[in-house]
């Protein structure tokens, strides 16, 4: 065992406990619903940013013929702000804490798959399309149904949170098996 | 149900700064939960590490709490899906698969790709191509398998007559015997580990 590192302030610190994150995220929800009449949600605003990414593939001209994406015009609003928000605040937090650092192959996968960049990529490349495309199906992620939906009682939000989950555990079973898994 | 004034406390340009410091600390607390990280997400599945649970359990009941009592107030309008049950089941299913796969949500994964992760920035790409292949399947998927049980904007306690504050409680009850039971096993493990 080694010896820990002496205590650091809140603001500093790596990682916070995850039922203080928790209420957090239920605070920050309350604050967000009250102050701008919203729920908390990201793949929707997502949506408009895979239009304008996937416009100089297939062409202005057809991506402005579709429905969905006329329906979900990227736009810098609200939503899309939202996300910039996040990603600000991810590298805020990394950088007050000092654990900023490039990650290529996450050791979890590393020790099942070996250390090969191209097929880290190549399944996380798949792995992001079915989130967004299971997402857009959903109408709503793990934020927009799971966290959003649920604390309404939606059913839709509850559908989703169960059968991610049942899901998710069947995938790693069949990805990772059962056995126990080194430290992270 | 009480209706608020027409425009919410914080509007126009204003609701735009807002729509970037309230992400901030979205991403923030996703940061620091640890849910910004491959292994914790991945874990969870493997009932190897509880953090996603605690989190999204804790934020729906301090989250549901909060926004019943401010809609009770008139403060805060309910903003509810229309749930079409075959799309929101095949899509989670989607959706967890990829989870595992990808190791993120799409959340945790902007998060993630702005704290250096190099592969969450790989797999946001290919959510792009993801997003861009449902919009073209769209007007099938409008016609085939969203009108499967569309069920409307309802909630739980529409569906079972159950009222909303019961429902708490139960949630309440239910997530108190699964931290406790999380905790144990955790605490056992770190024990055998040491």
């Amino acid at each position: 065992m080694s010896s820990s590192p002496p205590p650091r302030g809140f603001l500093r610190q790596e990682r916070w406990n995850p039922y203080v994150v928790g209420a957090g995220i239920g605070i920050l929800s309350w604050t967000v619903f009250f102050l701008v009449d919203k729920p908390l949600g990201v793949t929707t605003p997502l949506t408009g940013l895979a239009g304008v990414c996937a416009t100089p593939i297939i062409g202005a001209e057809t991506i402005g013929a579709n429905a969905y994406f006329k329906q979900h015009a990227f736009k810098w609003d609200y939503g899309m702000l939202f996300l910039f928000g996040i990603a600000l605040g991810g590298l805020l937090s990394a950088l007050l804490s000092g654990s900023a650092r490039l990650e290529a192959v996450p050791t979890v996968w590393r020790d099942r798959f070996g250390s090969s960049t191209g097929k880290r990529f190549l399944a996380a490349f798949i792995g992001g399309l079915l989130v967004m495309f299971g997402a857009r199906l959903a109408d709503g992620c793990t934020s927009g149904n799971g966290i959003s939906g649920s604390l309404q009682l939606a059913v839709g939000g509850w559908t989703f949170f169960l059968t991610l989950f049942a899901f998710g555990i069947l995938t790693s079973l069949v990805l990772f098996g059962t056995g126990r898994p080194s430290k992270n | 149900m009480i209706f608020l004034a027409a425009t919410p406390p914080v509007s126009g340009s204003s609701a735009l700064i807002a729509a970037v410091l309230l992400g901030a600390l979205f991403g923030l607390l996703l940061h620091r939960g640890g849910v910004a990280n491959y292994n914790v997400i991945v874990n969870q599945f493997r009932f190897h590490d509880f953090t996603v649970l605690k989190i999204m359990l804790t934020a729906i009941i301090v989250g549901g709490l909060g926004v019943l009592a401010l809609n009770s107030a008139g403060l805060a309008n309910y903003h509810i899906k229309a749930t079409n049950l075959l799309g929101v089941v095949l899509g989670a299913a989607i959706f967890g698969v990829g989870m595992v796969v990808y190791g993120y949500c799409p959340g945790t994964a902007i998060a993630a790709a702005a704290s250096g992760s190099v592969h969450a920035i790989v797999g946001l790409l290919g959510a792009m191509v993801g997003g861009t292949l449902y919009a073209f399947s769209f007007p099938w998927i409008a016609q085939k398998i969203l009108p499967v049980g569309a069920l409307g904007k309802v909630r739980l306690p529409d569906v079972t007559g159950i009222p909303t504050l019961v429902w708490f409680v139960a949630l309440l009850a239910i997530a108190v015997t699964v931290f406790v039971w999380v905790e144990r096993i955790e605490r056992r493990r770190r024990l055998a580990s040491s």
